[in-house]
C-alpha cells in the first residue's frame, strides 16, 4: 500500500465537499480510513499488542521518507503515502519483536528510491517491505492473517467501506476482477486438491486480503495505467497466487503481487518505449515520403 | 550528476545492509549447541550447569505409551487436530510414604491410566487397577484429559480429581484402602469437555474448592456429533467454548456450584489454569489461559472474583493459551506467570509470554509487562506444558518448557492448511467439515524441548541440548518433583500418542536446598495455596503449595528452594490458607522439613 500524495487538483474545487473528500486526489482520504480501520479494530478486538510498535512502524517510515525525500529531491516529501505503508506495516506483520517493525517501514521506504526505472518505483512499498521481512526474517515475523475476530459484520463493514472508496478512486475494477479471478480459482483449487471449498474461499474472507484487495493491488503509483491492463495485472496477481498456493506457500498474495507486480510495469514501460520509438520510425518515414 | 549518483550508489549499499539486517541478527542470536548423550557432553553440562538430565522411563519401569481417541467419524478428516490432548501427569504420594508417586492418564476408549507407586528402590510398579483409577476411559464415559489430587475430606489422604471429555470423576482414598467413586454425591455435572482443573481454597474456609475449565462446550458429546459445528468461532476471540464450573466445598463430599455467583462467567476456550495469591491478599487469584483467545485473570477478595484481564494488561493480545505457570524468577517475592502459545518460523509467531509484575504495582493496582523477549523465553515452538523450577539448584528457578502439536509425516506440513482455514470467517472455520483433511501430515512436529536456565538477572537460556533433553515427542505436560529425596528435581513428562518420559536430574551437589512438606490443620490438610517465604543469603524466593498448574500437570506439592552455594538461611516464613503465618528461624539446608500448620 503506498497512497498518492499529489495535491489536490485545480478542479476539485468545482466539486461538492463530499465528492472532494472521496475523490482520487484527496491524499488524506486513504490514510484517514485505513487509521479507522485500525482504531476500529483495536478498540473492538485489540488487534494490536499496543500502538507503540504500528507508531514505531510509522515513525521509521515517515523518518525515512523525509530523510530521503530531502537528500534525493532537495524537499520535504508530503508524509501520506509513507504513513500509509508504515501504517501498513504495522497492522500487517506480526512480531513480538520491535525491531521488525521500523525495519520493515524503511525496507519499504527505501524501496522507493532504489528500485526505480524511468522515475517510477516498480513495487507497492509496503509489499515489498513485508515481503522481504517474511521471506528473509521468517523466524521472528508473521504476518496478520486472524483479526477483526472472524466474524460476519466487521467484514461486511470494511468491504462495504472499501468497496466505496475504491469505486471512487476508480479502481473498483481492480479490485473486482482479482476477487472474482480468486473465488474462480479457489473453486479449480478445490477440484484439484479435494479440499473443500469454503477453505479455498476462507482467506479471502480474513482482514490481511481486505486491506490487500483494497489498498495493495490497486496503488495508484505501482499499477499500470491502462484500464484494461489494470484488470489483466490483478488476473495475473490471482494466476500466480493460485500456483504458489497449490505449492502450499502461506503468503501467496503478497508473493505474487510482489511478482508480478514490477513485471506489469516492466512490461508497459517496454510497450510505451516501443510505441515511441515505432511512431518516431513512422514519422520520420513520413518525412522521407515527403 | 555525479554527486546525485554517489548517493545512490550509498543508498544502494544502504538497502542491502537493511535486508541483510534479519541475517546478521539471525547469526548474532544464534550459538553453537552441543550435543547431547555422550560423557563429554555431561561432563561439560555438569561443568557449565551444574546438571544434566537423564531419560531412565523405561529403567525405571516407566513403559506407558498415550493413546489417544477416537472420535465421531464425522472429525476423521481432522481428527489428529481435534483428538490432539489427553496426555497428562500429576504427582502425589497417594500413599503417605514419603515418596512421590506419578498418576498418568490415557485417553483411548477403553484404555487405562495409570497410577505409579514409588518403590524407593528407583523403580516404580502400577497400581492403579488395584486401587480402582484405571479402568476410567470406558466407551460411552469420554476419556481422561487430566488429574489434580488434594485431600478434600481432610482425612490425611489425597483424593483424585479425573477430568474428561465425558464425565468427570470425583474418587476419594479410603484410609488405607483403594479409592471409591464418589462423583455422584459430590454433585458434579454429568458431561464435560474440560482440559483444566485445579483445587484451591478460594473462601479460606479450610476446604478445597475446584475450578474446572471447560474446553469444547458441555452439550457436545464427541462421540456421538448432531453437527460439525463444533470448532471455534473465532481463532482469536472465540466464546463458544465450554463454561466454567466453580464448586464450593460444602462438607461430606458434597459440592455447590457457584461459578456464576462468585464472579465467573465466561465461555472462551480454556486450556490451563492455576491458583496464586498474585497481589498479596491472602485470597488465591485464578489466571486461566484460554486457547483462541486473551487470557482471564480473576482476582479473589475472598468472597468474590473480578475479572482484571485487560486492567492488569494479561488479557488484551489473543494468543493460544495452553499453559499458567507461577515462578519467582527474579527472587523478588513475586509472582511472574508463564503462558505458552505458538510460534512458528515464517507462519505464526505470538510467542509466550512471560508476565512479570511491573515495577511499583502491586495490591489491587497490580499490573504486568510482558518480559518474554527480554528475558529470552518467547519462541519455543507450538508450546505446551511449562514448570518453574530450580534444576541446578542454584538459587534461581529455571523453566521446562515442552512442545509440538501433531509429529506425523515428517515432510508434508498441514501449516498451509491450517492458516488458510483459520483466517477465515466464523461461518467457515467454526465448521469441521469444511477443514481441509490432514491426511497424514504433521502440524507442528518433532520440535525440540527447552530448558531455559535463569541467570538471575533477567536472561534465560536455552540448554535443553546440551543437558540431555533431545527427546521430540508431541509434549503436553510437565510436572516436577524430587522423585527419590535427593534435593534434586526431576522431571516427568506427559507426551500425546508417545511414551511417558522420567527425565532424572544428575545435579552437582555442589548446591545447597531445601525442601519443605506442609500439612495444615487449620488450613486444608493438603495445604494448598500455602506460600513459603524463604530468605538466604541475602535474598528471597516466595513458592507456594499448588493444586495444578501447568497444562494438565500438578507438580509435588512439596515445595523445592535451591540455594546455591554455602546457603545460610536466614528463616522461612510460611502463610498458610487460612491466614496464619509461621516463622522458621534458621533451618538447616539439605533437608527435607515437614512442617504442620499451628492449630
Amino acid at each position: 500500500m503506498s497512497g498518492d500524495g499529489s495535491a489536490a487538483g485545480k478542479n476539485d474545487r468545482k466539486r461538492s465537499g463530499v465528492s472532494r473528500l472521496l475523490s482520487l486526489d484527496n491524499p488524506y482520504l486513504v490514510p484517514a480510513f485505513i487509521t479507522c480501520i485500525l482504531l476500529a479494530g483495536h478498540a473492538t478486538f485489540g488487534i494490536l499488542e499496543g500502538y507503540d510498535k504500528t507508531l514505531l512502524a510509522i515513525g521509521a517510515s515517515i523518518a525515512v521518507e523525509l530523510a530521503l525525500g530531502r537528500i534525493f529531491y532537495g524537499k520535504w516529501v508530503h508524509p501520506a503515502s509513507a504513513y500509509i505503508t508504515g501504517i501498513s506495516v504495522g497492522i500487517l506483520i506480526r512480531s513480538p519483536a520491535y525491531w521488525p517493525y521500523a525495519l520493515c517501514g524503511a525496507i519499504s521506504i527505501t524501496s522507493k528510491y532504489v528500485l526505480r526505472v524511468n522515475g517510477r518505483h516498480l513495487w507497492n512499498p509496503s509489499n515489498f517491505g513485508i515481503s522481504a521481512m517474511l521471506f528473509l526474517a521468517g523466524e521472528t515475523v508473521g504476518s496478520l492473517s486472524i483479526q477483526w475476530g472472524n466474524y460476519l459484520w466487521p467484514m461486511l463493514v470494511i468491504w462495504a467501506l472499501g468497496a466505496l472508496i475504491i469505486w471512487r478512486l476508480r479502481r473498483f475494477h481492480i479490485t473486482a476482477t482479482y476477487v472474482l479471478a480468486f473465488l474462480a480459482y479457489a473453486w479449480l483449487r478445490s477440484v484439484i486438491t479435494g479440499s473443500p471449498w469454503q477453505s479455498e474461499i476462507a482467506p479471502i474472507t480474513g482482514p490481511m486480503y481486505q486491506l490487500f484487495i483494497f489498498f495493495m493491488i490497486t496503488d495508484p503509483k505501482t499499477t499500470v495505467r491502462s484500464k484494461t491492463g489494470q484488470c489483466i495485472v490483478a488476473f495475473a496477481v490471482a494466476s500466480l497466487e493460485m500456483v504458489l498456493r497449490l505449492a502450499q506457500n502461506v503468503y501467496a498474495p503478497y508473493y505474487a503481487l510482489f511478482i508480478v507486480g514490477p513485471i506489469a510495469l516492466l512490461i508497459e514501460m517496454w510497450l510505451a518505449w516501443y510505441r515511441a520509438r515505432r511512431a518516431a520510425a513512422g514519422a520520420s518515414d513520413v518525412r522521407a515520403v515527403r | 550528476m555525479i554527486k546525485h549518483r554517489t548517493r545512490k550508489v550509498v543508498l544502494a549499499i544502504v538497502f542491502i545492509a537493511l535486508l541483510a539486517t534479519p541475517f546478521v541478527i539471525r547469526q548474532m542470536s544464534a550459538r553453537a549447541v552441543p550435543h547431547s548423550g555422550t560423557q563429554e557432553a555431561k561432563a561439560a553440562a555438569l561443568e557449565n550447569y551444574g546438571f544434566y538430565f537423564e531419560e531412565i522411563s523405561h529403567k525405571a519401569g516407566l513403559d506407558f505409551v498415550h493413546r489417544a481417541p477416537t472420535l465421531d467419524p464425522k472429525l476423521a478428516p481432522i481428527m489428529p487436530e481435534v483428538a490432539s490432548m489427553g496426555a497428562s501427569v500429576s504427582i502425589v504420594d497417594f500413599d503417605n510414604d514419603g515418596w512421590p508417586d506419578i498418576y498418568v492418564t490415557n485417553s483411548a476408549e477403553g484404555s487405562r491410566n495409570v497410577l505409579y507407586r514409588n518403590m524407593h528402590d528407583g523403580t516404580f510398579k502400577d497400581v492403579a487397577e488395584a486401587m480402582g483409577i484405571a479402568d476410567v476411559n470406558r466407551p460411552g464415559t469420554g476419556v481422561s484429559m487430566g488429574a489434580v489430587w488434594g485431600d478434600f475430606d481432610n482425612d490425611g489422604y489425597e483424593d483424585l480429581l479425573l477430568i474428561k471429555w465425558g464425565r468427570p470423576e470425583l474418587f476419594h482414598r479410603i484410609p488405607g484402602g483403594s479409592f471409591a467413586r464418589v462423583t455422584d454425591q459430590a454433585g458434579l455435572p454429568k458431561w464435560i469437555n474440560a482440559n483444566t482443573a485445579i483445587w484451591f481454597d478460594y473462601d479460606g474456609d479450610g476446604l478445597l474448592d475446584l475450578f474446572i475449565g471447560g474446553y469444547f462446550a458441555e452439550d457436545i458429546d464427541l462421540w456421538h456429533l448432531t453437527t460439525t459445528r463444533i470448532m471455534p468461532d473465532s481463532f482469536e476471540y472465540a466464546t463458544n467454548g465450554g463454561r466454567k464450573w466453580l464448586f464450593h466445598n460444602l462438607g461430606h463430599g458434597k459440592f455447590e456450584e457457584v461459578s456464576a455467583k462468585m464472579g465467573i462467567e465466561s465461555r472462551r476456550w480454556a486450556l490451563a489454569a492455576a491458583a496464586a495469591d498474585l497481589r498479596g491478599s491472602g485470597h488465591p487469584d485464578l489466571f486461566i489461559a484460554n486457547d483462541y483467545g486473551i487470557s482471564e485473570l480473576y482476582v479473589n477478595d475472598g468472597q468474590r472474583f473480578r475479572e482484571v484481564g485487560k486492567e492488569t494488561g494479561v488479557g488484551f493480545a489473543p494468543k493460544s493459551g495452553m499453559n499458567v505457570a507461577f515462578g519467582d524468577i527474579l527472587n523478588q517475592g513475586r509472582y511472574s506467570v508463564y503462558v505458552s502459545n505458538i510460534s512458528e518460523d515464517g507462519i505464526l509467531i505470538q510467542g509466550n509470554n512471560l508476565w512479570v509484575p511491573k515495577e511499583g504495582s502491586g495490591g489491587n493496582a497490580i499490573a504486568f509487562d510482558n518480559l518474554a523477549r527480554d528475558f529470552g523465553v518467547e519462541l519455543g515452538g507450538w508450546s505446551f506444558g511449562a514448570q518453574f523450577g530450580d534444576f541446578n539448584n542454584d538459587g534461581t528457578l529455571d523453566l521446562y518448557l515442552t512442545n509440538g502439536y501433531v509429529s506425523a509425516d515428517r515432510k508434508r506440513s498441514y501449516w498451509y492448511d491450517f492458516s488458510k482455514v483459520a483466517g477465515g470467517n466464523s461461518t467457515i472455520i467454526g465448521d469441521a467439515k469444511n477443514w481441509p483433511a490432514f491426511d497424514g501430515r504433521s502440524l507442528a512436529g518433532y520440535q525440540q524441548k527447552r530448558v531455559w536456565m535463569n541467570d538471575g538477572a533477567g536472561k534465560f537460556v536455552d540448554v535443553a541440548q546440551a543437558v540431555g533433553v533431545s527427546d521430540t515427542f508431541d509434549g503436553r505436560a510437565v510436572a516436577l518433583a524430587d522423585l527419590w529425596n535427593r534435593g534434586v528435581l526431576d522431571v516427568v513428562v506427559a507426551n500425546q500418542n508417545g511414551p511417558l518420559l522420567l527425565y532424572r536430574n544428575m545435579a552437582t551437589p555442589a548446591s545447597d536446598w531445601i525442601e519443605f512438606a506442609l500439612e495444615g490443620v487449620r488450613s486444608n490438610r493438603s495445604a494448598i495455596g500455602a506460600e513459603v517465604r524463604l530468605y538466604w543469603n541475602g535474598q528471597q524466593q516466595v513458592q507456594h503449595v499448588s493444586g495444578g498448574s501447568g497444562f494438565a500437570a500438578q507438580n509435588d506439592r512439596r515445595l523445592h528452594f535451591g540455594l546455591g552455594k554455602k546457603a545460610a538461611i536466614d528463616k522461612a516464613v510460611i502463610r498458610w490458607p487460612s491466614g496464619a503465618v509461621q516463622t522458621i528461624d534458621r533451618p538447616a539446608a539439605g533437608q527435607l522439613l515437614h512442617v504442620k500448620e499451628p492449630a
